[in-house]
């Protein structure tokens, strides 16, 4: 059992949680991920480390609330206990040798972006941050991405918050103006993810991407998180729970990983309607006492 | 005077047509009274070639001539001697090849039910001694074993027994390894792996869930933590694809992932989290325990037809032959001689947003016909040209083997692996690391649950040994 130590809305749809892991924190380094399991009767979901202390023992997740667990995860509060979690999984991302890098971050996916970005700061790397989001509400983490950036970008769809339009706009400025960086890691949404891939292909600036896909184990043992990647015109099977997260964005098959990543959509929403409806109860209940 | 039937007592099960539909174990075992006509027929042969093979040596003869005399419980404690789960190996055990192929009735007639007679006694034992194993006194030696499947569990249970203190590391949530995750509760109830484990934790094992090594932990984080030996039994890893066109369909499964949703995270239950594919047509590629067990798991499922696609015949079949016949019983086609090339997908031409885009529709297949053997001695199959056809399935789930799991041979450095990534181990079960063993699917690749239990206890006799030495 895994206490919750810390937990606060970082905006109306996503959650930041610190929960007491002292092994993972200790093992942990960023660009890996923990699978956790709410309770006896959970799924198995993967998230990612969005941070840790080794002293203190907590490895810090941050969660949208998009399906049934991560609702029943957001029902705990600070004290309550998670079942299992297990970790750190996957392999580092590879900051190795980089001093000046581009990090692209889309909605939760700035979760994952933060502790590299954070590591890259500290490794002395010149960091510039393009973070996007829907809207102004929507707006997660902005303080510490600015604490380790040397140039940080706000994009809002709407334009309510930062500048208008996604996170593409100014990366093309930037090379447009010329501007190289050792790597561009682009972590967020797919669709977002092969818009940026695509938008630094040109440049022959490497780019690397998160993947986030459906897992049980997390271990390499169940195949469910398998990605194809185009190596030298063969197509690979991958693993992302053992060979990644992170792969070469110029490799990765968006499309078949997006088609993938929808398998279960229709169990999912049934599955997030029962999980509202039992907490509503729970909370008319609560209500009438 | 033996009982000269020719013929084994046949195993009670329920009705194909009635369990077809359920989780509920298959097989429901022998009554006292069957058991002991069973037992009759063991004519205790002086060299008992049976003993020599069983992997774990149990003394076959001696515990049979306990159950013809009725003391159940001496005949359990007569396979305790040398098997630390016997109620799973009654169970799982590939008895035809093993004690069963040995046994001099087997020549004019049937083998002896030697893991019925098994069964039994464990089953007999769970039911009627309530009381659980005693610690041994400790010897002060604190060894590491990773992974809780057959092999960790055999291992860790006999150095126990030695006095050691064992922690045993297990990456998912559950103790049990493929007892859990892989074998479903009609072949195997839980119950009965979790009473193993039970007993194994009376005896003074301690069990870390959620501890991955080679992440949380590595194999020298525990040698310099303190302990004196690490036993590796980590099992089977990354499942295995054809790499023909259209494995990355939605709907098409590794049995492995298909197995463990339904075994481990019980989507086979209506209030589960963890989804799962439930009905349609579904063919399973391959022809071992593990495809018939996701085969059948997939007909419990709900599924309107199963078949079983293998590329060689009846006779070639790796799986144990109760299982192939139950799973015939239950209604399961057999696709021989057959091996898939294509997997076609569906796509609305007219709505690229339609739910069904991506989703497995049909899979292509070839009619082979069997060669020359191959160096392992089996008829290699060969494609027969033009015999493509073609049938409708919604799931496909590909059960082609697996390789052994990366995480520790990318972690350790010094530890030699073979080109597969199994680890090579000695004949004591020792590998190239001082004080590092290994055993099971991790050094072999896919084999059985037996063979499994075989290396970890191998393996303990030799840790024994290693730490005695040192000290």
């Amino acid at each position: 059992m895994y206490r919750i130590v810390y937990k606060k809305a970082l905006n109306p749809t996503v959650t930041e949680m610190r929960v007491l892991a002292p092994y993972v924190a200790r093992a942990a380094e960023p660009g890996q991920f923990i699978i956790l399991r709410v309770d006896r009767e959970g799924e198995r979901i993967p998230l990612t480390v969005a941070g840790y202390d080794r002293d203190e023992g907590w490895v810090r997740i941050i969660y949208q609330k998009v399906g049934a667990t991560t609702m029943k995860l957001d029902s705990l509060r600070e004290g309550d206990f998670i079942e299992d979690f297990a970790g750190p999984l996957g392999v580092p991302t590879n900051l190795a040798g980089l001093s000046d890098v581009c990090i692209v971050g889309g909605g939760v996916g700035c979760a994952i972006a933060l502790p590299i970005a954070k590591k890259l700061h500290e490794m002395g790397a010149r960091v510039t941050s393009v973070i996007g989001f829907r809207t102004k509400e929507l707006v997660i983490l902005e303080d510490e991405f600015s604490a380790c950036s040397d140039n940080l970008t706000v994009m809002t769809d709407d334009g309510s918050y930062g500048r208008e339009g996604n996170v593409c706009l100014p990366l093309g400025e930037m090379f447009a103006e010329g501007r190289k960086f050792d790597k561009v890691i682009a972590i967020g949404p797919l669709v977002m993810m092969k818009f940026v891939v695509a938008a630094t292909k040109p440049t022959g600036i490497p780019c690397d991407v998160s993947m986030n896909p459906i897992m049980i184990d997390g271990t390499g043992m169940c195949g469910g998180c398998r990605l194809t990647l185009n190596v030298d015109g063969k197509r690979v099977t991958k693993f992302a729970c053992v060979d990644g997260p992170d792969f070469d964005g110029y490799e990765v098959d968006f499309d078949e990983a997006m088609m993938r990543g929808n398998m279960y959509s229709a169990f999912e929403r049934h599955a997030y309607e029962r999980e509202c409806n039992l907490l509503k109860d729970k909370t008319d209940n609560e209500g009438d006492m | 005077m033996p009982n000269m039937s020719p013929e084994k007592n046949p195993m009670p099960t329920r009705a194909p047509q009635l369990r077809a539909h359920d989780f509920e174990e298959v097989a429901t075992g022998y009554s006292e009274e069957t058991a002991v006509l069973e037992a009759e027929r063991c004519l205790h042969c002086k060299n008992m070639p049976c003993v020599s093979g069983c992997p774990v040596n149990i003394h076959i003869p001696e515990f049979i001539a306990k159950i013809k005399e009725r003391d159940f419980e001496g005949a359990y404690e007569t396979i305790s001697v040398t098997s630390n789960l016997p109620a799973v190996c009654g169970r799982v055990c590939p008895q035809e090849l093993q004690c069963e192929a040995k046994c001099v009735r087997g020549i004019k007639g049937e083998a002896v039910g030697i893991g019925r007679l098994e069964r039994f006694a464990a089953d007999y034992h769970m039911q009627n001694t309530k009381t659980p194993p005693t610690r041994p006194q400790p010897n002060g030696h604190r060894v590491a074993v990773v992974g809780s499947g057959p092999s960790g569990l055999t291992c860790a249970a006999d150095l126990a027994k030695e006095g050691y203190d064992v922690t045993i590391f297990e990456a998912l949530h559950t103790a049990g390894g493929v007892l859990m995750y892989g074998i479903p509760e009609f072949r195997l109830p839980k119950k009965i792996v979790e009473r193993e484990v039970d007993n194994l934790r009376a005896l003074g094992v301690k069990i870390e869930t959620n501890v991955i090594i080679g992440k949380t932990f590595t194999v020298d984080s525990l040698l310099s933590d303190g302990y004196e030996a690490v036993y590796i039994g980590s099992g089977a890893g990354l499942p295995g694809f054809m790499g023909i066109p259209g494995e990355s369909y939605k709907g098409v499964y590794s049995a492995n992932e298909f197995l463990t949703r339904s075994n481990l995270m019980k989507a086979y239950r209506d209030d589960a989290d963890t989804p799962i594919m439930k009905g349609g047509r579904v063919a399973v590629v391959g022809g071992g325990n593990v495809a018939m067990d996701a085969a059948r798991t997939a007909l419990r499922l709900g599924a309107e037809h199963v078949s079983i696609v293998y590329r060689r015949g009846l006779e070639e079949l790796p799986a144990r032959r109760e299982e192939a016949e139950h799973a015939r019983e239950e209604g399961i086609d057999f696709l021989l001689l057959t091996n898939p090339v294509e997997i076609y997908g569906y796509f609305d031409p007219d709505d690229r947003r339609n739910p069904k885009n991506g989703f497995v529709r049909a899979m292509r297949c070839v009619k082979m016909e069997l060669g020359e053997p191959d160096e392992r001695g089996r008829r290699r199959p060969v494609e027969i040209p033009g015999s493509d056809f073609t049938i409708d399935v919604d799931t496909v789930i590909i059960s082609i083997g697996t390789t052994p799991n990366p995480l520790i041979k990318n972690t350790t450095a010094g530890l030699e692996v073979n080109k597969r990534g199994g680890i090579v181990i000695d004949d004591t079960g020792a590998s190239s690391r001082e004080g590092v063993f290994a055993g099971g699917d991790a050094v072999t690749g896919a084999a059985t649950v037996i063979s499994a239990m075989g290396a970890g206890k191998h393996a303990a006799a030799a840790i024994d040994k290693y730490i005695k030495s040192k000290n």
